[in-house]
């Protein structure tokens, strides 16, 4: 009887869809190598019998050569009776994933050969002989296509069938030699012409085609997360807000007396005599609508838009194209794949930092995101604080964030000690993904933002709504009012927002609303609150990655930015 | 019969793999992914200012940086 299961297999062969087929378990799969970084554990039901699955990060070997490799095989070495193995496949690739597998055979495990992404298989021109493969490994093979589910109940049904198949301990080259014997009886290539896929692929390995489409696809991303997140505020949440929410939040204001503490508390301040949703700070005004009515929009057009790059196959090309710049950084290109991640939220770009190997790597990388990568939530904030003046402030932000991201990493690059290595990823070939893959992940990314986020927002709000009320502020803009109103040219009381950022991006910004800023205070604001203290969240995920050691270097790296950038750049816009 | 590193070599060239001059983890790594000496490789672009670039190996394709591809010796026939 099997009681456990380890997902194997190399990166991008679709193990985590596998996994989320068997357990039911969402987890994000995309189309790059190292998606899963992290050992990840479901159960699934089969009869009576709960079977605990286990999905393995991707690894090409079983000689590990990073330490959550290494963790993987500890795993899988230990050999337990109950335990089976699925070695997943990319019928695409089958010769270098039989590596592996012969290695698992070799190790003695109970296995079970899955040949996942057989259509794409069959749209290459690529027919395996499954029955075929079947004898010649000695285990059973079951052709799958886990995005579509299909073979996934032949796959489970199979599962008993698992076996150990002795073979003698190979060499790597006699293994390889092995494959290609393999090879030459089960799979059959079907010449075919070059298709427009397969010509966009290699376009997009190439100098001029390649930078050029790369140029091509970030503006274009750009254009749509804006247009669709401006297009959701106006004709979806805000008309949501004001025609069915505002009036009942008038009637409790009315109910509540217009004034006293609840009031304060529930509605916030009245602006003009009514409420205002950015202004009134109230658990029941400004909360909401700062999550749902200004983030949101932008949330789900960021992951839309996120979601289909990284499942067409499109950021491993964009990674080799980056290699050289990012090199200057101490980074390789694959570095640019948390980044990206870092636009949605600075966390998950930070976890995924784990891709790369040094300690040095993962350090600058995730200094650099938390100081110069601003999240959907901050960006939200910008367009919103600096969407009333000309176009050129949005994209000086923008500027004045990526000139500092490549000056602090080539000052990282000369400064911190260790090495970093060389880039060698696989590119995977480009895929169309299903509009429900697409649609599964986007609302799964949501619902993440919503649970993760609300209880921050509505507590920040909270705390802010008490401590104007308790007049606490005072205390704090007094006390910093020389250095921001000397260095930065802010009026005292955006010390607030800046403390507050420390919380919530989003709420923070949400403070300066009132203040009535000029169009250069706007703008230096906007700036520190990017590079100044990353919130909450990703200072306790910078703790738990990095260590404490490192999280207190990236601070004092912060400080000093925020300090230096803000004088700057006080000094240098004139108007 | 000529042997360059792969850095060395243009877009479009095709050569086989005779020497992979790296640490163990290096060798290791390579060889999981189907690089090894004896392979038939086929360079896909070249970029200059050390940029990355991409080889076909079997049928898939790999992203090497510059550092790691001047580590690898090739046999090419012109």
């Amino acid at each position: 009887m099997i009681k456990k299961i380890f997902l194997v297999g190399n990166p991008n062969v679709g193990k985590s869809v596998v996994f989320s087929r068997l357990t039911g378990v969402q987890v994000i799969s995309s189309n790059y190598p190292g998606t899963t970084v992290e050992v990840l554990k479901g159960y699934m039901k089969s009869g009576e019998e709960r079977i605990e699955v286990i999905d393995l990060p991707g690894a090409y070997s079983l000689d590990p050569s990073s330490p959550a490799e290494e963790a993987a095989v500890s795993l899988l070495k230990r050999k337990e009776e109950e335990a089976c193995v699925i070695s997943v496949l990319d019928s695409t690739n089958l010769e270098r994933n039989l590596y592996l597998t012969l290695q698992l055979l070799e190790e003695g495990l109970r296995v079970i050969v899955c040949l996942n992404m057989c259509d794409d298989a069959v749209h290459r021109g690529v027919h395996i002989d499954a029955q075929l493969l079947e004898s010649l490994l000695g285990v059973p093979v079951v052709s799958t296509c886990a995005v579509t589910g299909a073979g996934i109940k032949m796959l489970i049904q199979r599962l008993d069938e698992s076996r150990i198949a002795p073979s003698p301990r190979l060499s790597h080259t006699q293994r390889w030699q092995r494959i290609g014997t393999i090879i030459e009886q089960v799979q059959h290539l079907e010449h075919r012409h070059h298709t427009l896929r397969e010509m966009l692929e290699d376009a997009s390995l190439r100098p001029f085609t390649g930078i050029v489409m790369a140029v091509g696809v970030i503006i274009v991303s750009f254009k749509v997360v804006r247009t669709v997140g401006e297009f959701l505020i106006s004709n979806v949440f805000d008309p949501l807000f004001m025609r069915y929410y505002l009036p009942a939040l008038e009637r409790l204001s009315s109910l509540l007396g217009r004034q006293g503490f609840v009031h304060h508390v529930l509605i916030g301040d009245l602006i003009n005599g009514s409420i205002d949703f950015k202004q009134s700070l109230g658990v029941l005004t400004t909360a909401p609508y700062i999550e749902l009515a200004m983030v949101l929009p932008y949330i789900i057009s960021f992951y839309l838009v996120l979601s289909l790059l990284e499942d067409v196959g499109f950021l491993p090309r964009l990674a080799m194209l980056l290699d050289s710049l990012m090199h200057r950084l101490g980074l390789h290109g694959f570095a640019i794949i948390p980044v990206l991640l870092g636009f949605g939220c600075n966390v998950p770009g930070i976890l995924a930092t784990r891709i790369l190997e040094s300690k040095r790597e993962r350090f600058i990388a995730a200094t650099l995101i938390s100081i110069g990568v601003p999240c959907v939530p901050l960006q939200a904030m910008i367009f919103s604080l600096l969407g009333g003046l000309s176009g050129y402030y949005i994209m000086g932000v923008y500027l004045v964030l990526f000139s500092l991201w490549l000056i602090l990493g080539v000052v990282l690059n000369r400064l911190v000690k260790g090495y970093s290595p060389e880039f060698l990823v696989e590119i995977p070939p480009y895929r169309i993904p299903p509009f429900f893959a697409l649609a599964r992940k986007l609302v799964f990314r949501v619902k993440h933002f919503l649970f993760e986020a609300a209880p921050v927002v509505l507590a920040g709000v909270l705390l802010v709504n008490l401590f104007v009320y308790l007049r606490a502020f005072d205390f704090i803009t007094n006390l910093s009012a020389p250095l921001v109103q000397g260095l930065f040219g802010l009026p005292k009381e955006a010390v607030v927002a800046l403390v507050l950022g420390f919380f919530r991006k989003d709420v923070a910004a949400g403070m300066l609303l009132p203040l009535a800023l000029s169009a250069k205070q706007l703008f230096i604001s906007c700036v520190l609150l990017s590079i100044s203290f990353p919130c909450i969240a990703t200072f306790v995920i910078l703790f738990k990655e990095l260590g404490f050691r490192a999280l207190l270097k990236a601070t004092a790296i912060m400080v000093v930015t925020a300090l230096i950038t803000g004088t700057f750049l006080n000094l240098a816009i004139v108007r | 019969m000529k042997k360059i590193t792969l850095a060395k070599m243009k877009a479009n060239q095709k050569g086989k793999i005779s020497e992979i001059c790296g640490g163990h983890l290096l060798q290791s790594r390579m060889m999981g992914m189907g690089i090894y000496p004896g392979r038939e490789i086929t360079k896909l672009s070249h970029f200059a200012l050390r940029g990355a670039f991409a080889i076909k190996v079997g049928r898939g394709t790999v992203a090497i940086g510059h550092g790691v591809a001047g580590k690898i010796i090739v046999e090419t026939n012109d």
